[in-house]
C-alpha cells in the first residue's frame, strides 16, 4: 500500500456516515438508456433515506443474469433482488426455496401492500395459484403493430389509417409491395406476438389449464384450427413476398427502424428506440386480429420482467429490500418510469396520472399498448406461465421456419412444436413434482 | 530418424514431485468437472439446486429419444469434417505461400496469426455483420451478382456461414505449426531433390509432405477437438443453431441446454455422450491414422 491510497482510504473512512448503511444488491439487465432509468430509481431512494443503499448491476442480458445469479446462489451469494424476464417465471415459481414471496417481504416488514392496484394482466402474471403475488411487478411491455406512415403514403394508403384485422393487413402488404417494398411485413419474437399475444387477443387458449396458470400438468393447444388458419396465411404471406422472416428474438426491430421493412409487431417498449433512430414518420396500432372469431380482440399478454427477491438473507436486508419496493410502489415514481422508458404503466393510478399530464395527446401511439393491456382478462388471456418456456419458444422458432423455407406445412410444423413443447412441459413436471 | 535419449531418474520420489504441479492442474481442472458431469448426468435437479432427484439413466433416454439429438449427430460430423479438412488445407496452402516469401515475410505471418487472438462469440458476429441478409456486405455483394444469400432460412448458406468463421478462427493455428514444420525440413534435402531435377510440385509431395505428417496428424486431431468443442460460441451469435435445427451440433445443444434452458442434469448427460465420442474418435485417429504417419 502506497501512501495515497493510505490516505484516501482514510478520507473515505471519515466519510462515511456514523452508522454502517445496509447495502442491497440489485442484479438487472436494463442497458444504455434504461440502465440509466434503473440507477436513477436506486439513487432517487438512497437519498430519500440513509438506512440502505441500492446498489445496481448491470449483469447482461436477461439469460446471462438468471445464470449468473443461480451460480451465485449456488455460490452463497447471491444478490438480494434479480430481475427475470417473463418467460423464466415458472422457473423461479418452482423455486420455492431460492425465493422470497413479496407479498410475505412486505408483510414481515410491515408496509402496506395492494396488489390490487396492478394491472389485472401485470398482476396476474406475477400471482401464484392461492393468490399470493411473489415477484414483484417492474417492466412490462406487450405487443403492438408498428408502421411506416411515409411508406404507407407512398403506396396510396392512408397514414392515419392502419390496417386493424389480418384481412386489412393483407391488403396493405399487396399495395405496398406494388409500390416495390421488399419488405411489407414482419415480426419480432414471433412466438409471443403470432402466437402468444395471438392467443390472448383472439381469447382462445395457448395451452390447457388456462395457459398453466392452474397447474404444471398443462399441455400446449396453439395446434387449433384458428392457429393452423393464421400460420397458413402468413404463410402464403411469406410464398407472395408479403411477409418476411427476418430471424428470432427481436432482430427484425433493426430492419422496421432501417426502413427495411414497413410494417411489423413487435414490443411496445420499442417505441423510444423507433422515435430516436427512424428517419421518417411512424405510428403504432393495436395488433391486427381476425374479425370473424367471436370475443377477438381480446387482450394482449406482457412480455418483460420483474423483480424477484432470492431466499437466504438477513431480516434487516429484506426491510431494506421492501422499503426499496415501497419506494418503487408510489404511483409519481411508477407514472415517470413509464413516460421514459416506453413499458406500461402498470397501476391504473400511473395511468391516471399520465394521461391528466395530457402525455398521451403528446406523444400519439403510446396508448395504444395501455388500451390493449388495461382491461378485464378471461381465463384464457391472463398470460402464459409454462416451465421450459424458454426451450418452448425456440422449439416454435425452429418449427416456424420450416414453414417459412417452404420445408413443412402449418400444420406439420404446428404439431410438431407442440409435440417437442410438450416433451419439455413433462419433463418440467417430472423435475418439480413436488408443487 | 533421431536416435531416442532417455533420462533415468536415481530417485524414486523426485520424478512424482516433477509431475505433480501438472497432474494436480489435470486433476481440478478435467478429472474433477469430468466425474461432476458423470454424477449430474444421473440427477435431474432445479435450476438453484434446491432439489436434486437421482434418476439413473433417464437423462440419456429423453436424448435417445430425441431425434433432434440424433440428427445433430450428423449435422455435428458434416461440421467437423468439413472445418477440419477446409481448415488444415487453406493453413497448409498459406504457410507454404509464407516459407518461400523472402521479403516482409514477418508482416505476412503476424497478419495470419492475429485472428487467433479473436474470441470465438466475436468471430461469429464479424461473419454474421458480413453475411447479414439485409446488411451484410457480402450478402449485398452476393446480390448483385444475383445470388440470393439468406442463411436464415437456406440451411446450407447457414452451414456454410458457421463453417467459414470456425475455419477462419483456426487457421491461424494451423499455419504456426505448418509453419514450424516446414522451418525444420533440412533445406538440403529439398536442394538436392531440385538438383535431381523434382519441380515444387514433385518435392511437396515426396519430401515436404511426408515430413510434415506428424504435424498434420496433430493438427488433425487437434481442429477435430475444436470443431467438436470450441465452436459453440461461434455458432450462438450467428446462428443460434438454425434455420430449424440445421446448424445446432452437439456442443451448441449442450451449452443452450445448460446455460440457457438451465436444465443441468441433461446437459451434463450430453456433455458425457460428447466426452465418449471424441475419445473414441482420438483412439481411432491415434490407433489407426498414426500407423500411417512417419516421424
Amino acid at each position: 500500500m502506497n501512501l495515497k491510497s493510505v490516505v484516501f482510504a482514510t478520507a473515505l473512512a471519515a466519510a462515511a456516515p456514523a452508522f454502517a448503511q445496509t447495502d442491497i444488491q440489485f442484479w438487472h439487465s436494463m442497458p444504455g438508456a434504461l440502465g440509466e432509468w434503473v440507477n436513477g430509481l436506486a439513487k432517487d431512494f438512497n437519498d430519500s433515506q440513509k438506512q440502505y443503499r441500492i446498489v445496481p448491476t448491470f449483469k447482461g442480458t436477461y439469460d446471462e443474469s438468471m445464470t449468473a445469479a443461480i451460480a451465485a446462489f449456488r455460490g452463497g451469494n447471491a444478490p438480494h433482488i434479480l430481475q427475470v424476464f417473463e418467460v423464466g417465471t415458472a422457473t423461479m415459481m418452482a423455486s420455492r426455496q431460492a425465493v422470497v414471496p413479496v407479498t410475505k417481504l412486505m408483510a414481515d416488514a410491515g408496509l402496506k401492500f395492494d396488489p390490487s392496484v396492478y394491472v389485472p394482466a401485470v398482476a396476474g402474471y406475477y400471482t401464484a395459484p392461492n393468490g399470493q403475488m411473489l415477484s414483484f411487478p417492474f417492466n412490462s411491455s406487450t405487443a403492438v403493430f408498428h408502421y411506416n406512415k411515409d411508406a404507407f403514403k407512398a403506396a396510396g394508403l392512408d397514414p392515419e389509417k392502419p390496417p386493424k384485422t389480418w384481412p386489412e393487413v393483407v391488403r396493405a402488404a399487396a399495395a405496398l409491395k406494388a409500390t416495390g417494398h421488399k419488405c411489407p411485413l414482419t415480426t419480432s419474437w414471433i412466438s409471443w406476438t403470432q402466437l402468444e399475444n395471438f392467443s390472448a387477443w383472439h381469447n382462445v387458449e395457448f395451452a390447457s389449464k388456462r395457459n398453466g396458470f392452474n397447474g404444471l400438468d398443462a399441455r400446449l393447444q396453439f395446434n387449433s384450427a384458428l392457429h393452423l388458419r393464421h400460420i397458413e396465411n402468413l404463410a402464403n404471406l411469406s410464398k407472395q413476398g408479403l411477409f418476411v422472416y427476418k430471424g428470432r428474438a427481436g432482430t427484425a426491430d433493426a430492419t422496421f427502424v432501417s426502413g427495411e421493412c414497413a410494417m411489423y409487431t413487435g414490443s411496445s417498449a420499442a417505441y423510444g428506440n423507433i422515435k430516436r433512430n427512424a428517419k421518417f414518420a411512424s405510428g403504432i396500432s393495436t395488433l391486427p386480429f381476425y374479425p370473424d372469431v367471436p370475443g377477438a380482440p381480446q387482450n394482449s399478454v406482457i412480455g418483460g420482467a420483474s423483480l424477484w427477491v432470492m431466499s437466504g438473507k438477513k431480516g434487516d436486508e429484506y426491510k431494506g429490500v421492501a422499503a426499496f419496493f415501497d419506494h418503487l410502489s408510489r404511483p409519481d415514481v411508477q407514472a415517470r418510469s413509464h413516460q421514459q422508458t416506453g413499458y406500461l404503466p402498470i397501476t391504473s393510478a400511473a395511468f391516471d396520472i399520465t394521461d391528466k399530464a395530457g402525455f398521451y395527446k403528446q406523444n400519439p401511439g403510446t396508448d395504444v399498448s395501455v388500451t390493449q393491456m388495461i382491461r378485464k382478462t378471461t381465463d384464457k388471456s391472463r398470460g402464459i406461465r409454462l416451465g421450459n418456456f424458454v426451450q418452448i419458444r425456440t422449439i416454435i422458432d425452429e418449427e416456424l421456419e420450416g414453414v417459412w423455407a417452404g420445408k413443412k406445412t402449418a400444420k406439420e410444423a404446428l404439431d410438431a412444436a407442440v409435440r417437442r413443447g410438450n416433451e419439455q412441459l413433462e419433463r418440467f413436471e417430472k423435475a418439480n413434482k413436488s408443487l | 530418424m533421431s536416435v531416442e535419449k532417455r533420462v533415468r531418474f536415481r530417485s524414486v520420489w523426485l520424478p512424482w514431485v516433477l509431475i505433480a504441479p501438472q497432474m494436480a492442474i489435470v486433476l481440478v481442472f478435467f478429472f474433477w468437472p469430468a466425474g461432476q458431469a458423470l454424477v449430474q448426468s444421473l440427477q435431474v435437479q432445479d435450476a438453484f439446486g434446491t432439489s436434486v432427484q437421482f434418476v439413473g439413466l433417464e437423462n440419456f433416454r429423453n436424448l435417445w429419444n430425441d431425434e433432434t439429438y440424433l440428427a445433430s449427430f450428423w449435422t455435428t460430423a458434416q461440421f467437423s469434417v468439413l472445418v477440419a479438412s477446409i481448415g488444415i488445407v487453406i493453413a497448409l496452402l498459406l504457410a507454404t505461400m509464407a516459407d518461400s516469401i523472402v521479403r516482409g515475410a514477418l508482416i505476412y505471418k503476424t497478419l495470419l496469426i492475429v485472428p487467433y487472438a479473436v474470441a470465438p462469440a466475436v468471430v461469429g458476429v464479424l461473419w454474421l455483420f458480413m453475411f447479414a441478409p439485409s446488411v451484410g456486405i457480402v450478402s449485398h455483394a452476393l446480390r448483385s451478382v444475383g445470388f440470393e444469400w439468406n442463411h436464415l432460412l437456406n440451411s446450407n448458406h447457414a452451414m456454410a456461414l458457421i463453417v467459414a468463421a470456425a475455419v477462419w478462427k483456426q487457421i491461424s493455428y494451423n499455419f504456426l505449426f505448418f509453419l514450424a514444420g516446414l522451418q525444420s525440413i533440412p533445406r538440403s534435402l529439398i536442394e538436392a531433390a531440385a538438383i535431381d531435377g523434382a519441380g515444387p510440385w514433385r518435392r511437396f509431395w515426396t519430401i515436404v509432405f511426408p515430413l510434415l505428417s506428424p504435424t498434420t496428424f496433430f493438427l488433425l486431431v487437434i481442429n477435430v477437438v475444436y470443431a467438436f468443442f470450441d465452436t459453440f460460441a461461434i455458432i450462438d451469435a450467428s446462428t443460434q443453431g438454425g434455420p430449424g435445427k440445421d446448424t445446432s451440433i452437439l456442443v451448441y445443444k449442450l451449452y443452450y441446454d445448460g446455460f440457457k434452458a438451465l436444465d443441468l442434469g441433461g446437459s451434463a448427460a450430453q456433455s458425457v455422450v460428447l466426452m465418449t465420442i471424441v475419445i473414441a474418435l482420438t483412439v481411432v485417429q491415434f490407433r489407426y491414422v498414426e500407423k500411417r504417419v512417419q516421424y
